[in-house]
């Protein structure tokens, strides 16, 4: 067994091992934290087979940003999450039976189908030679050039994703005292004092 | 060499284990958010194993395309249960019946 295999094997058993976590962890925190595993571990699948630019992006990405998203959230909200675990056990049996299914089927599936004839001549875009022309450029040459404006729409995706976060979560306490600054800049000296001449011994 | 078969093995136990983690985490929608993102990294898997296997590098660039999505998608999930929970006090699924006709 080689190097590669060996890593292959360490990689699919932790990616595995920890989605399994994911789900049954009993606090969302240890979930979390078992998803950045599995996010780390399938990038290093994607490493073995030669998809570096999107291990890379996985990390950044996925560990740092939509797990630390989790993360924050789960912190965040102030939620009693141990009566949900107590409602786990209930539903283990029919998640069990959906489950058992939905791998029965892919069961079935496994090892029938085969490639099309001509599958090689279908290829949008060959790989490079790796030692020719690095993933990440290859990469790079298709997204800007052929997926252009999918590459856009993916930009403007995300961009209705950040705005609409905004928006879904802004909102103004009324006894929170904010900065208004053209009430600040408009303020007028003559009118914001008053100047009172105050006669000895007599007070106001 | 590592096979196709290895790696698709892979991706259908993880799809396996978020389509149960779904139905069994049913009252938690953080843990079934986290869900749809394992079925999500499990497709990505299947794209760059095929990708890889063909020799075509297109799999990878839709990768990316569904890593994009999976990115909008659980931030927008995430805002909406913050929102949730900010006017319900809870976050169990039996709660979001506010709409029902």
């Amino acid at each position: 067994m080689s190097v590669a295999d060996f890593a292959f094997y360490c990689f699919a058993s932790v990616t595995v091992a920890s989605g399994l976590f994911v789900v049954l962890a009993r606090n969302p925190v240890h979930s979390v934290l078992w998803l950045i595993l599995a996010f780390l571990s399938s990038a290093g699948l994607f490493v073995l087979l030669g998809a570096e630019f999107v291990a890379m992006l996985l990390v950044i990405v996925y560990v740092g940003a939509v797990a630390v998203l989790f993360l924050f959230v789960v912190m965040m909200l102030d939620v009693d999450f141990t009566e949900f675990k107590a409602k786990m056990a209930a539903y283990f049996p029919i998640a069990g039976l959906i489950g058992a299914v939905f791998l029965a089927q892919l069961v079935m599936v496994f090892g029938v189908w085969q490639s099309a004839d001509g599958a090689a001549q279908m290829r949008g875009a060959p790989t490079p030679d790796p030692a020719a022309r690095h993933n990440t450029a290859a990469l790079g040459d298709l997204i800007y050039d052929d997926y252009i404006h999918l590459f856009q729409a993916a930009g403007l995706i995300l961009l209705v994703a950040m705005i609409g976060a905004i928006v879904l979560t802004l909102r103004h306490r009324p006894n929170v005292k904010r900065q208004d600054v053209l009430a600040q800049m408009y303020r007028d000296p003559a009118r914001a004092m008053e100047l009172k001449d105050v006669k000895p011994g007599q007070g106001l | 060499m590592i096979g196709l078969e290895h790696y698709l093995t892979v991706a259908a136990a993880l799809f396996v284990i978020a389509i149960f983690g779904i139905f069994v985490n049913r009252k938690n929608v953080i843990v079934i958010l986290m869900s749809i993102e394992l079925m999500l990294l499990s497709v990505n898997i299947n794209l760059v194993a095929f990708s890889a296997h063909l020799g075509d590098l297109v799999g990878q660039v839709f990768t990316m395309f569904v890593l994009t999505v999976a990115a909008a998608e659980a931030a927008i999930g995430l805002a909406i249960l913050v929102c949730f929970f900010r006017n319900r006090g809870s976050i169990a699924v039996d709660d979001i019946n506010v709409m029902k006709g």
